[in-house]
C-alpha cells in the first residue's frame, strides 16, 4: 500500500477549484435570475403573441328607437413579416384581386415607418383592409398556403337609412396623427370622422381586448396562454340614442333637395335637436368599405360642399330673424316700451342713409313691427339706444351692453353642440368698430344695419334655432345637442342645465305675441297650420353671393311649444317664399305626422323647386 | 494476504447511489418538462422522449446491477482488452457511422443508435488506472508520462475524427487526475494563465490606451504580478520577490507622475521594458544563486510574453471570421443574437426569466416553445433554470458538487492506485462536463456540445456515465479485499 501524503494534499486544490467554479456559477445564476428583470421581459416578448380583440362599435338609434347605424363584418388581411415563408405570390395576388405591383407597394407602405410608425416584423401588420365576403371566402380556403398571413375580423358601419350623414358622421382608418395623439390606436384601427362618430368616439369605440397566445421559436401559435386566464375580453362600445327624429330628418332632407341651406329643429323643453338638415347632403353609406376613398375625394371636390355641415358651420347674416333679439334688448334696456312707436316711411331715413321697408301702418309699436318685420322700427330703436348719452357714456359702451345681451342669447360664440366643427358666428365688438372707423368716430347710424341682422353680424342656423327655442321657452334655453342618451351612462350635464339670457322672462311674451301676429296677419301667413298656433319670423338676408337668402325662425304650438325651428335657404329670395313653407311643413309634420290637404300644394312646391341654380356655383 | 469476498450490496457506497438516483430522476422529469407540449402527454408515453428516457433509465439500472455483480478483478484484468476493444470500435465508427448533423459518431444498430465515444471514457479510465497500478510505476519518469498521454490522446484523436470535438475535449480534463498523481502543478497553473492572458488580451485588444492595445498592456502587467508570485511561492525567494515589487512600485509612481505632468509615454514599451528588466534581474540572480527555479520563472515569463503576441496573431490572422465571431460573442465584445449568440442568448433568457422560485413545473414558456435549441440534450439546464428558478438551479449544482466531492472521498480511501486513479478519472470527467455544460448554458463558457450527466436526453450518455460511476462503486466496494 503506497500513499504519498504530499500528493494527497492536492485533493484540497481540486476540491477548492470545484467549489470556486460552483460559487462563480451560483453568483452568475443569481445575477441572471434574481438580479436582472430584463430576461423576464425578453421571455414574454419571445413567447407571447398579444392579439387584439376588436370590440363591436356602439349602435346608433334615433329618438324613437329606430336603428340608424349598426355594424357589418369586414375582413382585413394581416401579415406578420417575420413569419412569412416563401409562397406563391401570384396565386396570392390573384386571390385578392390585386396586381404584383400593388402587392409590392402595400409591402413597401407597410414597412415605411413614416406611414406606419408601429411597424415591427414581429407583430401582425395590416396588409389589406376590408375584404369583400367573396374574396374573404376564397382567401380563407387557401390561407394555409400562405404562412404568416391571417384574417382579422373587423367591423364596418352599415346605415339603415340614407339620411343624417352630417349628424352621424362615419368611420375611417386612423391616420399617423391619430396614433400619435392617442396611443389606444394602432395602424388599421378605425376612428370616427365627422358627426357623432367623431364627437362620441370614445363612447362608441369600446375597449379593445387582448388574447395572449403562445408562439414558438418558429412563430407558430401553440395555443392560448394558461387557457386564456389572462385574456382581456373586448368591451363593446355603448349604443347612442340620438335626439333626432329620423322621419322628420328624412322629411327635412327631402324638402331641402335641390336647395342649399340648413334646417335645425329643436325641442325647446330639452334642447334636443329633432332634425339637423344640411343641404346638399349625401348618403352616409358612401363612406363605407373600400370605395370610401374614392367617394370621399368626390365629396371633397363637390362644389356644393356636401361635407360642410351648414346647420352648424354655415355663418349667415341672420336678417330679420334677428329682430326679436333687438326687441328684447330694447325692452330690457328700457329704450322702448310696447307703447313706443316709431315712424316708418317705407324705410328708415336719417340724413343720407336709407334703410328700405315695405308698406304698412306708421308709426308702429314693437309687436306689429315684428309681425310686419318693419326695418325702420328697429333702426330707430338701435339708434335710440346707441346714441343715448343719457343712459350710456359713449356709443362704444352702449354697444358693449347690446353685445353682451346677444352673447347671453347664444350669439357670437359656439353654443357647444355635441358635434365637431361648430362655428361661432360673428358679433362685432366696439373695439372692432374703433379699429375700423376710429375711436368715437362711429355712432348708431354707422352700424345701423346690425339692427336688422345685416352688416357685420353672422349667425349659424343652430344659433337661430336656439333663439327660437329660447323665445318658445320664454327666456331660457338648453344647449342644443343631438345625443339624447348614452347606453349605461348619462349625457353630459352641460346639456341639461338651463341657460338664462340677460333678458327678463316677461319681455319674451311680447316677442311671442309679435311672432304669433306675424303668422296670423304678418309676413309669415303661409306658416299657419290648421289647428296649431304657430309663431314665426321671416328673414330675408342680403348677402354678397347673389340673390337674398330666405330664412325662417319659429316655434309651435305657441303655448307649450313642442318644436322650435330655423330654416335657411341660400339665394332663394324672400323668407316667405322658401323659409316659411319649409319651416311650417317641418313643424306640421313633427306635430301631426301628416300634412293637411289644404297645405299639400306647399309641400309639392317645395319638393319640386330648385334654388340651387341661383347659388352662383357652377357645377358644370 | 488472504483474499476474501465481500457482499457487494452491503459495502457499496450508498451516498453515491442516492445522489445518482436523485439526479437520474430529476433528469427524467426535466426531459419531460422540456418536451412537454401543452397537450398533456403522459410522462410514461414511450413515443415521447420522457418515456424513452425512462426505458434508458431502466436499462441503466440493469447495467449498474450487472456491473456491481461482476468481480472487481475482471475490470482490472480486462482493462487493456476493453480499452483496445473500444478504440477499435471508435475506429470502425469513423467509417460506418452515418452523417448526423455533421458528426460521424453514432453507430446505428437497427432501432438503437449508440455513441461509442460515451463508452470510451470508462475504458480509457480503466486503462489509465491499470497503467498507474503497474508494478514500480513512477509517473515522474518521462516514458511513463508519455504512455499516460498516449492513452489519453488516442481516443481523443479518434473522436475528433468523428467530428465530435466537444466529447474529445472531455479527455483534457484528465490532467486533473494527472495532477493528483504527481504531475507538476505548473501545468495547471500555466493552463489557467494561458486562458487568462488569452481572454484579457483579446477582450481588450480593440481598446487603445496610450497608443497600444489595452489588452496587451494589461497582460504584461499580469505577467509581472505572476512573476512576483512565482518567485515568492515557487522559487521561494522572498527577497527577490520583494525587490521586484519595490521596483514595480517605483516605476508605477514615476509613470503616474509623468502622466499627470502630461508627458505622453509609449506605454507598451514601458511595460515591455519593465518585463525585460525583470527577466534580466532574474537571470543575474540565477547566476549568483544557481537556483534553477528562478530560471524556470524567467522562462515562463518569457513564454507568457511570447504566448500573448502569438495568440493575438493567431486570433487576428489565423482564425476565420466566424471563429473570431464566436469568441467575441462569448467575451461579450459583439452581439450576434441571430447567429453565433442565439443559443446562449435564448438560454440566458430562459434561465433569467425563471426568477428565484421559477415558473413552476411545466410552466416554462421559453423551453416549451423551442426558443432554446437542444433543450432536452445539451441545454437541458435551461428547463430547470426556467421552471425551478434559482433555487432549483442551485439544487442541481449542489447535487453535482456533492457527487464530485463524494467521488473524491471514495478515491482517497482506495488502498491501491488502480482504484484511486480510476476514481479521479471519473471525478475529472464529471467536473469537466459540469463546468462546460452549465458554463455554456449560462454564458460563461464557449458553446461546446457536451451533455449534462444524467440530465441530458440520450441512452448512450446515460449508460456511459452509469458504467463510469458504477465501475468505480464496484472497485470501491471491494477496497477491503486484498489480492
Amino acid at each position: 500500500m503506497r500513499k504519498d501524503y504530499n500528493l494527497e494534499k492536492r485533493k484540497f486544490v481540486i476540491a477548492g477549484a470545484l467549489l470556486v467554479v460552483m460559487l462563480i456559477y451560483v453568483i452568475r445564476l443569481f445575477s441572471l435570475q434574481v438580479g436582472d428583470n430584463d430576461y423576464k421581459k425578453f421571455a414574454d416578448n419571445n413567447a407571447f403573441l398579444r392579439k387584439m380583440l376588436y370590440p363591436s362599435r356602439g349602435f346608433i338609434y334615433d329618438r324613437n328607437g329606430q336603428l340608424m347605424v349598426y355594424n357589418q363584418p369586414a375582413y382585413d388581411v394581416m401579415m406578420t413579416p417575420r413569419e412569412v415563408l416563401p409562397f406563391d405570390t401570384l396565386d396570392f395576388c390573384e386571390t385578392l384581386g390585386i396586381t404584383r405591383e400593388q402587392y409590392d407597394r402595400r409591402i413597401a407602405d407597410m414597412k415605411d415607418r413614416r406611414k406606419n410608425p408601429g411597424y415591427s416584423s414581429y407583430t401582425p401588420q395590416i396588409f389589406m383592409t376590408q375584404l369583400s365576403a367573396r374574396d374573404y371566402g376564397r382567401l380563407q380556403e387557401k390561407l394555409y398556403r400562405f404562412p404568416g398571413f391571417y384574417i382579422q375580423n373587423r367591423v364596418l358601419r352599415q346605415y339603415s337609412m340614407p339620411i343624417a350623414a352630417n349628424v352621424l358622421g362615419n368611420i375611417r382608418e386612423v391616420s399617423v396623427a391619430d396614433m400619435e395623439r392617442d396611443d389606444y390606436y394602432q395602424r388599421g384601427d378605425y376612428t370616427g370622422d365627422l358627426g357623432v362618430e367623431k364627437s362620441y368616439e370614445k363612447v362608441l369605440r369600446g375597449v379593445k381586448g387582448e388574447e395572449i397566445l403562445l408562439r414558438d421559436a418558429h412563430g407558430r401559435i401553440k395555443g392560448k396562454y394558461e387557457d386564456g386566464k389572462y385574456d382581456i375580453p373586448p368591451v363593446s362600445g355603448s349604443n347612442l340614442t340620438l335626439s333626432l327624429d329620423a322621419e322628420l330628418q328624412a322629411y327635412g332632407e327631402k324638402l331641402m333637395q335641390n336647395k342649399i341651406g340648413a334646417i335645425v329643429a329643436i325641442e325647446p323643453a330639452t334642447g334636443e335637436i329633432l332634425a339637423l338638415v344640411s343641404s346638399p347632403t349625401y348618403d352616409p353609406s358612401l363612406l363605407v368599405g373600400r370605395e370610401r376613398g374614392a367617394n370621399y375625394a368626390a365629396l371633397v371636390q363637390d362644389p356644393y360642399k356636401p361635407l360642410y355641415d351648414r346647420a352648424i358651420m354655415g355663418m349667415y347674416p341672420p336678417g330679420s330673424t334677428f329682430k326679436p333679439t333687438q326687441g328684447l334688448i330694447l325692452l330690457q334696456e328700457g329704450v322702448v316700451t310696447t307703447e313706443t312707436s316709431y315712424p316708418c316711411s317705407h324705410g328708415f331715413i336719417a340724413g343720407g342713409l336709407r334703410v328700405g321697408c315695405h308698406g304698412h301702418a306708421s308709426p308702429i309699436p314693437l309687436i306689429p313691427a315684428l309681425a310686419t318685420s318693419c326695418n325702420a322700427y328697429f333702426c330707430h330703436g338701435l339708434r335710440a339706444m346707441i346714441d343715448s348719452r343719457r343712459r350710456y357714456p359713449s356709443a362704444a359702451e352702449a354697444f358693449e351692453v347690446w353685445k353682451r345681451h346677444l352673447v347671453s342669447m347664444g350669439y357670437g360664440y359656439r353654443l357647444g353642440i355635441d358635434l365637431p366643427g361648430e362655428k361661432r358666428g360673428f358679433l362685432p365688438n366696439s373695439a372692432y368698430y374703433d379699429k375700423y372707423y376710429g375711436r368715437n368716430r362711429w355712432s348708431a347710424l354707422t352700424i345701423i344695419s346690425i339692427a336688422i341682422g345685416q352688416g357685420e353680424v353672422l349667425a349659424t342656423p343652430v344659433q337661430i334655432a336656439n333663439l327660437a327655442a329660447t323665445i318658445a321657452n320664454r327666456g331660457h334655453y338648453f344647449v342644443p345637442h343631438v345625443v339624447k342618451a348614452i347606453e349605461d351612462s348619462v349625457i353630459s350635464s352641460e346639456y341639461t342645465v338651463p341657460h338664462y339670457p340677460t333678458i327678463d322672462a316677461h319681455y319674451y311674451d311680447y316677442i311671442v305675441e309679435g311672432m304669433r301676429m306675424a303668422v296670423t296677419g304678418g309676413t309669415c301667413r303661409l306658416a299657419a297650420i290648421p289647428g296649431v298656433e304657430v309663431c314665426g319670423k321671416t328673414g330675408t338676408a342680403q348677402n354678397p353671393h347673389g340673390k337674398d337668402h330666405s330664412a325662417f325662425m319659429g316655434f309651435a304650438p305657441m303655448d307649450n311649444p313642442q318644436i322650435a325651428i330655423a330654416v335657411y335657404v341660400e339665394n332663394a329670395g324672400f323668407g316667405a317664399t322658401y323659409g316659411v313653407p319649409i319651416g311650417s311643413l317641418m313643424m306640421e309634420f313633427y306635430l301631426n305626422r301628416k300634412i293637411d290637404p289644404s297645405r299639400q300644394y306647399l309641400e309639392d312646391r317645395m319638393l319640386n323647386s330648385n334654388t340651387i341654380i341661383y347659388s352662383g356655383v357652377k357645377k358644370h | 494476504m488472504a483474499s476474501r469476498n465481500i457482499n457487494v450490496w452491503k459495502s457499496v457506497d450508498k451516498v453515491t447511489i442516492v445522489i445518482y438516483l436523485i439526479l437520474v430522476l430529476f433528469g427524467w422529469i426535466s426531459i419531460y418538462a422540456a418536451g412537454y407540449n401543452f397537450d398533456q402527454a403522459s410522462i410514461f408515453d414511450f413515443t415521447e422522449r420522457s418515456g424513452k428516457q425512462l426505458l434508458w433509465i431502466g436499462l441503466s439500472f440493469l447495467i449498474a446491477a450487472v456491473i456491481l455483480s461482476i468481480d472487481t478483478r475482471v475490470y482490472e484484468i480486462y482493462a487493456y482488452p476493453i480499452y483496445i476493444g473500444l478504440i477499435l470500435l471508435l475506429v470502425v465508427t469513423i467509417f460506418v457511422a452515418p452523417d448526423i448533423k455533421g458528426s460521424h459518431s453514432w453507430l446505428v444498430l437497427g432501432p438503437v443508435s449508440l455513441q461509442p465515444a460515451e463508452f470510451a471514457k470508462f475504458a480509457t479510465a480503466l486503462a489509465l488506472a491499470k497503467l498507474f497500478n503497474s508494478y514500480n510505476f513512477k509517473f515522474t519518469r518521462p516514458l511513463n508520462f508519455f504512455k499516460v498521454v498516449m492513452l489519453i490522446v488516442l481516443p481523443m484523436l479518434l473522436i475528433v475524427m468523428q467530428k465530435e470535438t466537444g466529447s474529445a475535449l472531455v479527455y483534457m480534463s484528465l490532467v486533473l487526475m494527472m495532477y493528483r498523481e504527481g504531475m507538476t502543478g505548473l501545468v495547471l497553473f500555466g493552463g489557467l494563465c494561458a486562458i487568462l492572458y488569452f481572454v484579457v488580451g483579446i477582450k481588450y485588444g480593440d481598446v487603445l490606451w496610450c497608443g497600444a492595445p489595452l489588452g496587451e498592456i494589461w497582460v504584461l502587467g499580469i505577467i509581472c504580478v505572476v512573476m512576483v508570485g512565482m518567485v515568492w511561492f515557487f522559487a521561494d525567494n522572498k527577497a527577490i520577490a520583494r525587490n521586484l515589487s519595490i521596483g514595480y512600485m517605483i516605476v508605477a509612481v514615476v509613470v503616474a507622475i509623468l502622466q499627470w505632468v502630461g508627458v505622453e509615454l509609449p506605454m507598451l514599451y514601458v511595460f515591455l521594458g519593465v518585463v525585460a528588466l525583470s527577466l534580466l534581474y532574474l537571470l543575474v540572480m540565477f547566476f549568483l544563486t544557481f537556483a534553477p527555479r528562478l530560471l524556470a520563472v524567467a522562462a515562463i515569463a518569457l513564454a507568457s510574453v511570447g504566448f500573448l503576441f502569438s495568440c493575438n496573431y493567431v486570433f487576428n490572422d489565423v482564425l476565420k471570421p466566424h471563429q473570431q465571431m464566436r469568441i467575441k460573442v462569448l467575451l461579450g465584445m459583439e452581439e450576434d443574437l441571430r447567429g453565433a449568440g442565439y443559443n446562449v442568448n435564448q438560454s440566458k433568457i430562459a434561465i433569467g426569466s425563471g426568477g428565484f422560485w421559477g415558473k413552476g413545473f411545466l410552466n416554462g414558456t421559453q423551453t416549451k416553445l423551442n426558443y432554446v435549441p437542444e433543450q432536452d440534450t445539451d441545454f437541458i439546464f435551461c428547463t430547470i433554470g426556467e421552471e425551478e428558478g434559482f433555487w432549483g438551479s442551485c439544487l442541481v449544482l449542489g447535487l453535482f458538487t456533492a457527487l464530485i466531492l463524494r467521488i473524491m472521498v471514495i478515491a482517497e480511501r482506495q488502498p491501491r492506485p488502480f482504484g484511486r486513479v480510476y476514481a479521479y478519472c471519473v471525478l475529472s470527467i464529471f467536473f469537466f462536463h459540469l463546468l462546460v455544460n452549465i458554463g455554456m448554458v449560462i454564458g460563461l463558457c464557449p458553446v461546446i456540445g457536451i451533455p449534462l450527466p444524467f440530465f441530458s436526453y440520450g441512452g448512450s450518455s446515460l449508460w456511459g456515465f452509469t458504467i463510469l460511476l458504477f465501475i468505480m462503486l464496484r472497485i470501491d466496494a471491494s477496497r477491503s479485499e486484498h489480492f
